[in-house]
């Protein structure tokens, strides 16, 4: 079979695996970037026992594999009553550990806002919610956009091993294909590629306008 | 009460210079420290409504600390300040006056603005922006009541032609032109100018002086300035105080402290800091 014709007769269910694929990384960012605000928020609170479960979760998200997390959220959860299909159970768990990554980086963005900022607000009299809403997170964005993306990227990527926890995506299918045809170089090969030209040609430029966006608006460029 | 009758004994207490019974700022016994280091020593000073008063002193004397803590940007360690006859740092709870608390600070704080040395505008806010934030956000103005006002200072600092630009869009001198409406869009009693030239090229430091000049001619502002400008404070104050490791060296007309200083370490630093003009 020439590499056109296994093309032809696959590409559809490539494809239909790259949509899923697609999905659980819209959908675990979702997830990842509302972790990352809420702990990165949390981390900086004055309150102890707010900033000590942050820490926790942080800690316990980062410290551990992401594919034994995946494999607790699909088949051990179930055990104590929360039943989740594949596909909630893959971005579940992809968004809950990208997301305390995330929470560092929130943390630090808002920290490298200059001082006199967070002055300035105070000696108008703002309040610390309305500091942080209207002049602090505006400016983090442009600070936080170059390590996000890269992050991003990179969940996009794990996003392959919800294919252990049954959800089809590409790498699921691309496993079937193999398992079928035994075209290992071809299926894995075209995977490599859709994997890539999805980061390369539709998420990073996404990022990159993002980036330009944000640090127009602080008239850094 | 308690307050009142607090600020009594101190009236009596005190040795301060200005006999006024009603300072707008009255800074008692403050003192400031980090860690070993004692920033600011049992301070006393009064400031009365609209006088202009300059701080002038070496580095290190405590000079900016004394603005930072009327700001609210430092915590007091001893002592208590007063602004308008009411506590600024402290607060009364159950009869007893204790550290004030964010909220406290908040219903005093409107009463005070502050000019960096740095502008420190917000840089994702157009020059109108950064004047009406704090109005609407802060004080509860209506939005063309918030942009008719910041265009008017906005015009009296000779800024209205930028209002839509961002700050880096600006040079220096006009940054600080814009930082100074913005703190007056507040309308405080006491407004805190903090080596506002200092950070500027040498031929934008007069646009800024002139909008200081103007704010003190025709405004009823309560100012207290540090700075290095030695001629412009000369010119400008009411009372200037030589600040020397944290305590007031000595203090006086601008008359006094620049052509007849008693003081030794006065007499030091302005011979060096004149030698350097």
């Amino acid at each position: 079979m020439s590499y056109i014709d296994f093309l032809f007769e696959f590409s559809p269910k490539l494809l239909t695996g790259a949509y899923i694929t697609a999905l659980q990384m819209l959908c675990a960012s979702a997830l990842a970037i509302l972790v990352s605000l809420t702990f990165g928020l949390l981390r900086l609170s004055k309150n102890r026992l707010a900033t000590g479960f942050a820490t926790v979760y942080i800690e316990f998200f980062r410290g551990t594999s992401l594919l034994v997390q995946l494999y607790w959220i699909y088949y051990v959860l179930p055990l104590m009553g929360l039943t989740l299909d594949a596909f909630e159970a893959g971005f579940i768990a992809i968004g809950l550990n990208f997301g305390a990554y995330g929470a560092e980086i929130v943390r630090g963005s808002i920290q490298a806002v200059p001082k006199g900022q967070w002055e300035a607000a105070t000696a108008l009299n703002m309040s610390p919610s309305l500091r942080m809403r209207r002049i602090i997170i505006p400016q983090t964005f442009s600070i936080l956009l170059p390590p996000a993306s890269n992050l991003l990227v990179e969940l996009l990527k794990a996003t392959s091993l919800v294919a252990l926890i049954t959800v089809v995506d590409l790498m699921f299918v691309a496993k079937q294909i193999n398992a079928t045809t035994w075209l290992s170089a071809q299926t894995f090969g075209t995977a490599l590629v859709i994997y890539y030209v999805m980061a390369r040609f539709a998420l990073t430029p996404f990022l990159r306008w993002l980036e330009i966006l944000a640090a127009r608006k602080v008239g850094k460029v | 009460m308690n307050v009142l009758s607090e600020r009594n004994e101190m009236n009596q207490s005190s040795s301060i210079s200005a006999p006024d019974e009603n300072p707008m700022v009255r800074f008692s016994g403050v003192t400031k420290r980090y860690g070993n280091l004692t920033v600011l020593d049992n301070l006393d000073l009064d400031v009365s409504a609209n006088e202009m008063v300059s701080i002038i002193g070496p580095s290190g004397s405590g000079k900016t600390t004394v603005l930072r803590m009327l700001m609210t940007l430092e915590t007091i360690d001893q002592g208590i300040i007063y602004v308008d006859g009411n506590p600024l740092t402290h607060m009364e709870r159950n009869g007893e006056m204790v550290f004030a608390n964010e909220r406290y600070l908040r219903t005093q704080r409107n009463n005070i603005g502050m000019v960096f040395q740095q502008f420190n505008l917000f840089p994702h806010m157009t020059a109108l922006e950064n004047c009406i934030e704090a109005p609407i956000n802060v004080l509860g103005l209506k939005r063309d009541e918030a942009e008719q006002r910041a265009i008017d200072l906005l015009r009296m600092v000779g800024m209205l032609g930028k209002k839509d630009e961002h700050p880096t869009r600006l040079s220096g001198g006009q940054q600080q032109r814009v930082a100074i409406a913005r703190a007056l869009a507040m309308r405080p009693k006491v407004m805190l100018l903090d080596e506002v030239t200092s950070a500027l090229d040498p031929e934008v430091i007069g646009e800024v002086l002139n909008v200081i000049r103007a704010l003190n001619s025709e405004h009823n502002l309560t100012m207290l300035m540090v700075t290095h400008q030695m001629g412009f404070a000369r010119e400008i104050s009411d009372r200037v105080c030589f600040f020397y490791k944290g305590k007031i060296a000595e203090q006086g007309t601008p008359d006094q402290i620049f052509n007849d200083p008693q003081n030794d370490r006065t007499k030091q630093f302005l011979s060096a800091v004149l030698d350097a003009n």
